[in-house]
């Protein structure tokens, strides 16, 4: 039998089961006022103030939103093929969120004198599970285009699937850089290793590859071709309406919380404090949460920025300019580590 | 001697310079100048305007709902019911029905007053002409422009609604503005 990953550290089943309510609670709270922080922050940047009439500020427009989604009628498109159409959705928004489960969150903490990890799990294959569970997410776009049985959404999953695939490479060669001078594959392992310096020093390049391609790869401006509004109607959920639209919408929200959480640990030192300052630990997950939202920040800014490229523009960078260079400095850390 | 059109003809680039320096600052460069760009936005704050709390100011000149007028000191009307607005009116939304003043009642200072005085407000396009046809100065122009209601028939403003002070809800421009 082949050898499962290790796990480097794990509590009781039952401890297991709290973490995981937790974060999958904690994370869901915060994605309803994630899309009110980016329609207001969108609209600063548009000389306007974004919804501020539901609730103090506007916070409360999610749940207004979420509920009128929640009572609209489930229609689907008579080309469609019903199982499929349903389940696409529900196939984005699981692999998203099961990609949280790797986030680490902060170092082992005694609590209550049990030790707990701040993180789902820690095991021994870390970014190789990220990629895996983003590599799932592609049936989710493909399915859900294509059980739609509309030529948009077709067309919109088609753009999606191949953007996924080439801009998934150039990340991934990105990260190799990060994981051989971490000499690890477990996430907290890579932290840990960030003590001296944190990677986005010495690993400039491979970091802005990185957030170049995970603009792509989590289907936002200026990449957002999949649901290119102007020639596409809505890319692959242009037939989704009520819950599997939420889903969709969802899933690219986590998608994007997972990509600033990963930056955060690959290349901003995850719960470390620069300038050799050590808070207790309670507020590590503050740490990371702070510096995701700085990622978080720079992707709504570029959404107001840039404008979407064209199609063959994405796909000649991503191969042709991307990739060359993330090989690049995957070779030359490659060289300078041996 | 033949025109040469070649000496004429400027070569002229019409794509982004190549190599990979320039093609770096595209990528890199280009895109901190114009977050640079957006980040000013932010800085300079919404300019919208927060209608229901917050009204526009309207200029002295704007011709929002119409009013009728009285004499300060008497208190009689200004109107004497000559139906020179309603035949100036190009949309003919006005309704005037003159009846003879007596020594009795009294309403308007000439001979004559406006026993119905109505204005359609749904048909009304705010021209102003009716301000300029009246030779009483008895009808203007106000500043007023929320005039939605719920029936059509709750937009024929009648005489005693015209007369009444309107309640002042739209905020006049200061000659600083």
């Amino acid at each position: 039998m082949i050898g499962l990953a290790d796990v480097n550290y794990f509590e009781p089943w039952w401890a297991q089961l709290v973490k995981a309510v937790v974060i999958f609670g904690v994370v869901f709270a915060v994605l309803p006022i994630l899309t009110v922080y980016e329609r207001k922050l969108l609209g600063r940047f548009q000389n306007r103030y974004g919804p501020n009439r539901v609730g103090p500020f506007g916070l409360i427009q999610p749940l207004a939103e979420i509920v009128k989604f929640a009572v609209k009628e489930p229609f689907r498109p008579t080309t469609s093929v019903g199982f499929l159409f349903r389940i696409a959705p529900a196939i984005a928004i699981l692999t998203a969120v099961s990609a949280l489960a790797l986030i680490p969150w902060g170092n082992v903490q005694d609590i209550f004198g049990t030790r707990f990890g701040l993180y789902g799990i820690d095991v021994s294959v870390g970014p190789l599970y990220v990629f895996a569970m983003s590599g799932i997410s592609f049936y989710g776009i493909m399915l859900g285009g294509w059980a739609s049985g509309s030529k948009y959404s077709f067309l919109g999953a088609m753009r999606g699937a191949a953007q996924l695939i080439s801009y998934e490479v150039s990340q991934g060669l990105a990260l190799v850089g990060v994981v051989i001078t971490a000499q690890t594959l477990s996430l907290t392992g890579i932290v840990n290793a960030q003590r001296g310096m944190w990677y986005v020093v010495p690993q400039l390049a491979a970091f802005l590859i990185f957030m170049v391609a995970s603009f792509a790869e989590a289907n936002r401006a200026p990449f957002d071709l999949v649901e290119a509004d102007a020639e596409l109607v809505g890319g692959y959920f242009t037939e989704y309406g009520g819950t599997g639209f939420v889903a969709y919408l969802f899933a690219e929200y986590v998608n994007m919380i997972v990509i600033a959480a990963l930056a955060t640990t690959m290349f901003l030192g995850g719960w470390l404090m620069p300038f050799g300052i050590h808070p207790p630990g309670w507020v590590d997950p503050i740490i990371v949460a702070a510096k995701m939202m700085i990622f978080i920040t720079l992707f709504i800014w570029i959404r107001a920025t840039l404008p979407r490229l064209r199609y063959d523009q994405l796909m000649s960078f991503g191969w042709k300019i991307l990739l060359p260079l993330a090989t690049l400095n995957l070779l030359i850390t490659a060289i300078i580590v041996a | 001697m033949p025109y040469d059109p070649s000496a004429d003809v400027i070569e002229v680039v019409r794509q982004p310079r190549r190599g990979p320096a320039a093609g770096a600052y595209r990528i890199f460069g280009e895109t901190l100048r114009g977050m640079k760009t957006t980040l000013a936005r932010v800085v300079e704050g919404p300019t919208t305007i927060q209608y229901p709390e917050e009204k526009t100011p309207v200029y002295p000149r704007f011709r929002g709902r119409h009013k009728l007028h009285r004499f300060e000191d008497t208190g009689l009307e200004k109107c004497v019911g000559c139906s020179l607005c309603a035949a100036a009116c190009p949309a003919d939304c006005i309704r005037v029905v003159a009846a003879e003043n007596t020594p009795e009642t009294r309403v308007s200072a000439g001979e004559r007053y406006a026993a119905v005085y109505e204005i359609n407000m749904s048909r009304c396009i705010f021209c102003g002409y009716c301000e300029v046809a009246c030779p009483f100065d008895a009808i203007t122009m106000g500043h007023d422009y929320e005039l939605s209601d719920y029936t059509r028939s709750d937009l024929i403003f009648t005489k005693e609604m015209l007369l009444a002070e309107p309640i002042e809800r739209t905020p006049l421009r200061t000659p600083g503005e």
